[in-house]
């Protein structure tokens, strides 16, 4: 079940060039916040911006809730300026999460902020063997390295510029990988080129691979319609069927 | 002091005019979580067609300055599959289901499926959506010629004894014309205003935002023109009006009710604030405990000139 709060802001700190790590507190989100869902942010009371904004969750950690997010536009800029001990309405956990339960290995894919949601999976994951493999343009993008260590898990870097691990995309690194862990799950969140490669070596492999979709929303909570994306059972609600999908179920355009 | 919120629409009594919009609210089960869904007017439920319509491809929405802008394409499962598992979610709220139903192209549709709906149970009234401005097949509105709406009405009349709202599109050059066609042909209520139509340009890739370029604009910046749309229609129409477009808060809403809205419907807002509807009632009430004034209508068209 979803909530409506006032939730009291406990940090919102830059943590690199224009990230920001943003914690506050709700026993109710945290009780019940699976992997994958999301919180939908109204950044203040003012109707510029009129509508909210979805930020996946990061982390749970007793009843603090850690959220990661990139100043993109002038929702997430008046996000930054808030100061602890402020408070936030907001709307929770929303959407559908990822099946965490399973005991199999697992890599996740992670391409620049789609680490976000990632972390808390990785936290969450009951598999032993778990591999993240984070990719972005350059080092200065890769974020949350030691964060998927701490999970307990090992982590490989891809960089477009090669400044830091691999060099080349990091779709191109999984295809590498996959050849020594056939029988790993994918979990997967990053821009939609790199999830629609995914889903296209998941197929050729025959591996399982969940992704997590981002779309416009104007609601958040299934309402509206907005955010819908097409998929072989039809129509499906970004915002509550998704964001996290069987990538098999996409219908790529 | 006993404070009246009941206003009669049609044959249709509601226990407070606080509703929510068509395409706002899904079909109310979307909002169980946030709301007491039995303490709202009524439910005007996402507009339906005879078929299941799978909508416009995306991106279907967009943010502009003090409102947004949205082309869905009326997505709905159809009729049926409404019937069978949608309404019945509402019926058993126990709050008045307003129907809303639209035709992909020809207006026999609309006459079918009021057909459909008279022989339900738990449609307490049935909403003509003529006015959406983000079908493809049709070039024109109903709601933007007087003869096509009074015909539409009067067609949907001869087939229905349920209360029957027409819903008006702000995209006129006259609305109190179209208004008056409606409320000709036999419509008990009129619903105003559906979404002004508007376009927004991604400037870097030189491409619309909304991939079908056109669409519907809502919210608080659409808000003085659908005050003014009502208070004009106001003074010309015998029936009651439901006025809508950008409430954002009790003081909007009043702002409806004195330019002559018998109800107001709650739009974009509930995308915004989920428990929005039931608070605005709540408002409502202080205000007139504040103003002591026992009865809404005492409100309803008191605008002084």
């Amino acid at each position: 079940m979803a909530h409506q709060e006032q939730v009291k802001i406990l940090e919102n700190k830059k943590i690199g060039a224009n990230y920001f790590e943003l914690v506050f507190r709700s026993a109710k989100i945290a009780k019940s916040a699976l992997p994958g869902q999301f919180v939908d942010i109204k950044v203040d009371a003012s109707v510029m911006p009129l509508l909210r904004r979805p930020l996946s969750i990061h982390s749970v950690k007793g009843i603090n809730i850690a959220l990661l997010y990139e100043v993109l536009g002038k929702g997430t800029e008046i996000l930054s300026g808030h100061k602890p001990g402020e408070y936030l309405d907001i709307i929770g956990p929303l959407g559908n999460g990822f099946s965490a339960g399973g005991k199999m290995p697992a890599m996740l894919v992670a391409g620049g902020m789609g680490v976000a949601p990632l972390v808390f999976l990785a936290e969450k994951l009951k598999s032993a063997k778990r591999l993240v493999l984070i990719g972005a343009k350059t080092k200065k993008q890769i974020l949350c390295v030691k964060e998927f260590e701490k999970a307990g898990c090992e982590v490989k870097v891809a960089t477009d510029d090669g400044s830091s691990g691999f060099k080349g995309r990091v779709t191109d690194l999984l295809e590498r990988v996959l050849a020594d862990n056939p029988k790993a799950g994918i979990f997967s969140c990053g821009p939609k080129p790199m999830l629609k490669a995914i889903c296209a070596l998941a197929g050729t492999n025959n591996i399982r691979a969940e992704i997590s979709l981002e779309e416009h929303m104007a609601c958040g909570i299934g309402a509206c319609l907005g955010c819908v994306v097409d998929t072989k059972e039809g129509m499906k609600r970004v915002c509550k069927e998704g964001p996290v999908f069987e990538a098999g179920k996409i219908i790529w355009r | 002091m006993e404070i009246k919120l009941a206003v009669k629409i049609g044959q249709l009594i509601l226990k407070n005019p606080v509703m929510v919009a068509s395409g706002t609210f899904g079909y109310a089960e979307e909002f169980d979580d946030f709301i007491d869904l039995k303490k709202l007017g009524a439910v005007v439920t996402k507009t339906i067609t005879l078929k299941p319509r799978k909508g416009n491809p995306g991106p279907r929405t967009c943010e502009t300055p003090a409102g947004m802008l949205n082309s869905i394409g009326l997505e709905n499962p159809g009729a049926d599959k409404f019937i069978a598992e949608k309404l019945p979610i509402i019926k058993k709220v126990g709050v008045p289901a307003i129907v809303s139903i639209a035709s992909e192209g020809d207006p026999e549709e609309f006459v079918v499926l009021a057909r459909k709906l008279e022989k339900t149970e738990g449609v307490s009234a049935i909403e003509l959506n003529i006015s959406c401005p983000n079908i493809r097949e049709k070039s024109r509105l109903i709601s933007q010629d007087t003869k096509a709406t009074y015909d539409l009405v009067k067609s949907v009349r001869l087939v229905t004894t349920k209360t029957l709202i027409t819903k008006l599109s702000p995209n006129v050059t006259s609305i109190i014309e179209i208004a008056k066609a409606a409320e000709e042909a036999g419509s008990d209520a009129l619903a105003l205003i559906n979404t002004l139509t508007g376009m927004s340009i991604d400037v870097n890739r030189r491409k619309p935002k909304i991939a079908s370029i056109v669409a519907g604009l809502s919210g608080p910046a659409i808000k003085p023109v659908a005050v003014r749309m009502v208070w004009e229609v106001y003074q010309k129409a015998k029936i009651p009006l439901i006025g809508m477009g950008g409430i954002m808060n009790t003081e909007d809403g009043l702002e409806f009710l004195i330019a002559g809205a018998s109800a107001i419907a709650i739009g974009t807002l509930n995308f915004v604030n989920p428990g929005s509807s039931v608070q605005i009632i709540e408002g409502l009430k202080k205000y007139m405990a504040k103003l002591k004034i026992n009865d809404i209508k005492d409100i309803v068209g008191s605008l002084k000139t």
